[in-house]
């Protein structure tokens, strides 16, 4: 049903057979995969295809994580005229392994007062649930570790539970401070899940369906070769993209959105009373929880695992993959190192005047898209003139107003 | 148009991120055990034992163990033992001179009051501040070997002071090389009075030379 869907909304769409075209190395982790499990004795073999899956996961995405630390650490210090880390190995690349190190081996505090039980769960929780949204993140053409039909709704409540377990450790830790870092966690979670949810309904709208390897083979294809029929080239698509990566940098706490650790109010938010390896492991579901939603982020707008052009499609599918997860992430680290943290009542005001009404309209304009898909090639041109105007116009309106009596700010005694 | 101040933001960040591969003028950090800024002149942290001699730095000692410098400093960091014999100073005089003298630098607080004191220019503020030590007891009790650093090391490190202070010594040295003179004519004039007083008490003897002054 859904090919059905898809080639008759898209008719360049590309099929997902393999072509003449395509890298040996594109079935070269499968191979392995498979001839791994064939060692092991038939009861055993669904076991361990399943555990192979999830060590790949984990040590890809945690070597990931580990010098994303180190990337993003050199980047804001290059931002900042600084050097950043270089002192550990050749340009300072084994710094996340000394800071494993000092982690691991830094003692462990656990406040008397504490709930000791779910003190000690949650950084367990946190890490399992980001972990967890990996699971349905199409990786390569034929790397997904589970193939779900509803997907994006899976992805969504793992990746909401998260927020749980900050509140876990908020609640847990009996700190003052801890407990309000939680409850702005929780403040975030409501505003943000619903923008974040509202740009991701036009995707899920216009390729008819929750999976997210469906939902990349829609984006296949491109028109004279060049132009990929990515969701983020269409004007509903780009709107969409912009208010998913604000929604998905408040999702993460991370910056411009970290209040929950904002360290000149709160201390260390609701890492306050954690020490050691614990700290470490939230550190670690933060980045995992960010890698993840880029990583949706580019299989739901930028084409998932596809080529950018059709002559680029002998490199694998899965280099394509992590090349988009590393630029969108780049791109994180560089609004990190450029914006101030927002007030409470600023980001939820960013998030209900102007997210939430901007994706609802958004929805609409993705309904005309898909209901004028059809129109003569002259009627096209009309289309994507509605289209814009339909991102652009609400945009400017509600910014205005939005801004109005607000800047430029004077100091009258400063 | 909302927004655009971010824009500008990120344009600002993605110009300084690419300038700090491009122009090394931008950056902020001097790699400090390679690279190291010149320090200002006049700091100072830590006082040293000035010698007059750096080949012999233990003889050539400006300090003559006064103990002022003991009594007046406030955390009462300095440990001065007096010799028992005495040696000549600078100016030739027979002076005594420390037999021990210890600063522990984890007490001293680089006042630079026992500089300020010291009648004699012995004691100066350092330069150092790499003194860190694996044995907090015995590596930072400085002895006066440690602490003995030659005079041309002090016009190094403070240049306009040392060559006052050199100024200074130098017209206390002719002072007294005067005085020493002045007297020593006086006393020449006075013998050559007696002997003219007493021609007939010994006439083969010239008047005894008073001792070349130093």
């Amino acid at each position: 049903m859904t090919g059905l869907l898809l080639s008759t909304l898209n008719p360049q769409l590309s099929t997902a057979a393999p072509r003449a075209s395509m890298s040996p190395l594109e079935h070269a982790p499968l191979l392995a995969r498979d001839w791994l499990v064939s060692i092991f004795p038939a009861p055993l073999q669904w076991l361990v295809h399943h555990l192979i899956t999830i060590v790949a996961v984990l040590a890809v995405f945690g070597l990931f994580f580990a010098f994303l630390t180190i990337v993003e650490r050199k980047l804001l210090g290059r931002i900042q005229n600084r050097l950043g880390p270089n002192r550990t190995g050749p340009f300072g690349f084994l710094q996340p392994f000394a800071d494993a190190i000092k982690a691991l081996t830094k003692e462990d505090v656990v406040p008397a007062a504490a709930d000791k039980l779910l003190h000690l769960l949650a950084p367990v929780v946190v890490c399992t649930f980001a972990l967890m949204t990996f699971a349905v993140l199409p990786f390569g053409r034929e790397l997904i570790p589970v193939e779900l039909d509803a997907a994006v709704l899976y992805f969504f409540a793992a990746g909401a539970a998260s927020e749980l377990a900050i509140f876990m450790a908020g609640w847990s830790s009996r700190n003052k401070y801890s407990l309000l870092a939680a409850m702005r966690a929780l403040a975030q979670l409501i505003s943000y899940e619903l923008p974040l949810l509202l740009a991701v309904v036009p995707v899920i709208m216009l390729s008819g369906t929750l999976s997210t390897q469906s939902i990349v083979l829609a984006q296949g294809g491109w028109t004279f070769g060049v132009l990929p029929h990515w969701n983020i080239l269409t004007p509903w698509g780009a709107c969409a993209f912009l208010i998913f990566l604000i929604a998905a940098l408040a999702e993460t706490n991370r910056s411009p959105f970290d209040l929950p650790e904002a360290e000149s109010e709160l201390i260390a938010g609701h890492l306050t009373e954690y020490s050691g390896f614990k700290y470490a492991l939230f550190f670690m579901a933060e980045y995992f929880g960010m890698t993840a939603l880029c990583g949706l982020g580019v299989t739901l707008f930028l084409g998932g695992w596809q080529a950018p052009f059709v002559f680029l499609e002998f490199i694998p599918s899965y280099v394509w993959f992590g090349v988009k997860l590393f630029a969108l992430i780049l791109v994180l680290i560089w609004i990190r190192g450029t914006l101030l943290r927002l007030r409470i009542d600023q980001l939820t005001r960013l998030s209900w005047k102007l997210l939430v009404p901007l994706a609802l309209i958004n929805l609409a304009n993705a309904a005309f898209w898909s209901l004028t898909a059809d129109l003569p090639p002259l009627f096209q041109i009309a289309r994507w003139v509605v289209s814009i105007a339909l991102v652009v116009i609400p945009f400017v309106l509600i910014g205005r107003r939005l801004s109005t009596g607000l800047a430029p700010r004077t100091y009258r005694y400063a | 148009m909302l927004g655009s101040g971010i824009l500008k933001g990120l344009a600002v960040t993605a110009k300084n991120l690419a300038g700090s591969y491009t122009t090394p003028e931008r950056m902020v950090t001097v790699e400090y055990p390679e690279k190291r800024l010149p320090l200002p002149e006049a700091y100072r942290n830590f006082p040293f034992l000035v010698t007059e001699n750096a080949e012999d730095p233990m003889g050539t000692l400006r300090c003559v163990a006064c103990q002022i410098c003991e009594k007046e400093c406030p955390p009462q960091c300095i440990y001065i033992e007096k010799s028992k014999d005495k040696k000549p100073d600078a100016t030739g005089k027979l002076q005594l001179y420390p037999a021990v003298f210890d600063i522990d630098i984890s007490v001293c607080m680089s006042c630079q009051i026992c500089v300020e004191v010291c009648p004699f220019d012995a004691i100066k503020m350092d330069q150092v501040f790499e003194i860190a030590a694996p044995d907090r007891f015995n590596d930072l009790l400085l002895h006066r070997e440690q602490l003995a650093k030659p005079n041309t090391y002090y016009h190094q490190i403070h240049p306009t002071e040392a060559a006052e202070v050199d100024a200074r010594l130098a017209a206390e040295r002719q002072a007294a090389a005067e005085k020493a003179k002045a007297a020593a004519a006086a006393a020449a004039a006075k013998a050559a009075a007696a002997k003219a007083a007493k021609p007939a008490d010994a006439p083969s003897a010239e008047a005894p030379k008073p001792p070349p002054a130093a």
